[in-house]
């Protein structure tokens, strides 16, 4: 069973971190909003582990109260 | 020509002027889960009483998509055959945001069974045939009797009825509360009806006209007619289609349901005016359910007992399945062959069947009429994606069509066997020369054999002609299998090899309710 990995996985975060704010100059908030909602869900397809997703969910909300 | 809804005859009832009879079974309303079930007790050898405050069937089609298993259920109880000449067959649903189509499925890519997919058909036609078959079986049908109270005791319980000339004391040894989404014998149990409603609402018509729509379910998200909301279409025999047309909650009830605010909408969606409206209403979503539905000497069956929203026709479908599950076990225990614990069975698979029809209901309705905020979001973007990224399509949600779940038996099982076919699924049909495998099924138990059969006293073996369906859907690449198949044609148990006391022992548990 695959895990979701945590520890740095990717050769250029700089340039991945830049490319992100790039996809997104230009927009509004809410088009960054609906433009997120995309992205994530393409990305999860991509995964397509419902145990990574699940894990990833989790780490994405600690610290923001209780999930409902 | 619009249904034509003629009375039935009141008849003064013998409770009036004579102390009746405690009655084995009394079922509170005629609806079609309650005339179904009356049907099923009476093809089970139990007779029964239908009370019915009403003296004519359902006003308005309401329930008209009947899913395959119903189908089932129906031909069992004598109208499947009658329903599927009259209703209008089909099995695909497209669905299309905008202009673009961006989501279809086809509920029956495989042919080989007796039913088909789905039948449009109305509600009243479905009731009109049912009071008929269950005339044809002896039940005690009463029109224009109202049950106003209800006494429980421990053996039996007693109803106050109330009709036009006065009121009468029925006693029964067992009542099914079959009185629908508001039912008042819930109330008058002081039960209450757990979950949510959803703040929407939406507009449901019925037009006749001459047209060429296809026998396919249309399903619009935010489309050019019906600004930022969505629609339905149906097609049902007579030249009748179903139109639904979400409002929001915003919209005012009484004003939408003005003819003058109605056939501008509709004109827009069939792009035509020579429609006339039939029948119209305005419905809100809610899911709820009864947290028990067997209560001492009171069971509850149908909308009574769990309410959906319609998307995914699993109102009418839902309730047929508990009469399925009800009926031969309540026979069993009238007639002393199953201990009153095996009621106990009926609870835990059909509120199991209510969560499943619950859960599918409530996420449609939110993809559907999306909450403000992130629910939106993610909707809307999931409605975006799937015009051009074949991932996003399985994901819009406009209704998830009913099919029976699978109850969670704790029953023999052996994995080699087809997953379609394990314990807690219905027996899958297959062609049988000019018949069908699922009309030997049904009504008893019975052990399907391949191979060998073990001998069970009382227990009779059906060996089917084994062709391509059967070996995909009952063997897989055994080449020996034993099922033990349910009355209500659920597999029971099931084995590669098994001994007489095997197979014994499963029917034991079934009829005991234990699995
Ligand atoms: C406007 C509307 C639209 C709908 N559309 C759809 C749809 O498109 N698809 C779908 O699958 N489902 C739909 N449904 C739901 C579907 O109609 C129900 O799931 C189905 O009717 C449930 O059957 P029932 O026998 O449990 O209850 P009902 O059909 O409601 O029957 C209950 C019966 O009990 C009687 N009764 C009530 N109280 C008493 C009393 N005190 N004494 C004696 N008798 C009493 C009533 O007169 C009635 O005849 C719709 C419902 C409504 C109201």
């Amino acid at each position: 069973m695959s895990q979701l990995i945590t520890t740095p996985n990717m050769a250029d975060p700089d340039g991945l971190y830049a490319s992100l704010l790039a996809a997104h100059r230009g927009l509004t908030e809410a088009e960054s909003h609906a433009m997120n909602a995309r992205l994530v869900l393409v990305l999860a397809n991509h995964i397509g582990d419902r145990r990574v997703l699940d894990q990833a969910l989790a780490l994405a909300r600690e610290g923001t109260g209780p999930a409902g | 020509m619009p249904y034509d809804h003629k009375p039935f005859d009141y008849v003064a009832p013998r409770g009036l002027t004579e102390v009746e009879p405690r009655h084995p079974v009394v079922i509170i309303g005629a609806g079609p889960i309650g005339l179904a079930m009356a049907v099923e007790l009476a093809n089970h050898g139990v007779p029964s009483v239908v009370l019915d405050d009403n003296n004519v069937v359902s006003v308005g089609s309401r329930a008209i998509c009947w899913s395959k298993r119903a189908l089932e259920v129906l031909d069992r109880l004598g109208v499947g055959q009658a329903c599927v000449a009259k209703g209008v067959t089909w099995k695909v649903g497209r669905t299309f945001h905008r202009e673009a189509e961006v989501f279809s499925f086809d509920l029956l890519p495989e042919d080989g069974h007796k039913m088909p997919a789905f039948v449009n058909l109305q509600q009243y036609r479905v009731e009109e045939y049912l009071v008929a078959r269950a005339l044809a079986v002896g039940t005690d049908l009463r029109w224009k009797n109202r049950v106003t109270a209800v006494d429980q005791h421990a053996d039996h319980a007693v109803l106050t009825v109330e009709t036009p000339d006065g009121s009468y004391a029925l006693e029964a040894t067992w009542v099914i509360a079959c009185d629908g989404a508001r039912s008042p014998i819930r109330a008058m149990l002081g039960l209450e009806f757990e979950g949510e409603l959803f703040e929407e609402r939406f507009l449901i018509a019925d037009i006749e006209m001459q047209a060429d729509f296809p026998s396919e379910r249309l399903f619009w998200f935010e489309p050019t007619f019906h600004t930022g909301q969505s629609a339905l279409l149906h097609k049902q025999p007579d030249n009748i289609y179903r139109i639904d047309l979400q409002l929001g909650w915003d919209a005012d009830p009484e004003v939408e349901k003005l003819p003058e605010r109605i056939i501008p909408r509709i004109e827009k969606v069939v792009g035509r005016r020579d429609f006339t409206l039939d029948w119209t209403s305005i419905y809100t979503f809610q899911c709820r359910r009864l947290r028990k539905f067997v209560h001492d000497r009171v069971i509850f069956a149908g909308d009574s007992a769990h309410l959906v929203s319609p998307f995914g026709a699993r109102g009418g479908n839902s309730g047929l399945q508990d009469v399925d599950a009800l009926g031969w076990r309540l026979a069993a225990v009238v007639q002393g062959r199953a201990p009153e614990k095996a009621l106990a069975a009926y609870d835990r698979e059909r509120t199991f069947g209510a969560d499943e029809n619950l859960m599918n209901s409530s996420r449609s309705t939110r993809f559907m009429s999306p909450a403000h905020g992130v629910e939106r979001l993610f909707r809307d973007a999931v409605l975006d994606l799937a015009g051009r990224a074949e991932f996003a399509r399985p994901m819009v949600n406009s209704g998830r069509l009913s099919k029976p779940c699978v109850y969670p038996l704790n029953a023999p099982d052996d994995a080699r066997l087809p997953d379609g076919a394990r314990p807690g699924s219905v027996a899958p049909d297959a062609p049988q020369g000019d018949g069908w495998l699922i009309d030997r099924l049904g009504g008893r138990f019975v052990l399907v054999a391949f191979g060998e059969a073990p001998e069970v006293p009382g227990l009779p073996v059906i060996r089917p002609q084994p062709n391509a369906a059967v070996i995909r859907r009952w063997l897989a690449s055994e080449v020996t299998g034993l099922y033990l198949i349910r009355p209500d044609q659920i597999v029971a148990a099931r084995w590669v090899e098994a001994t007489s006391e095997d197979v014994a022992a499963a029917l034991a548990a079934a009829w005991e309710g234990r699995t």
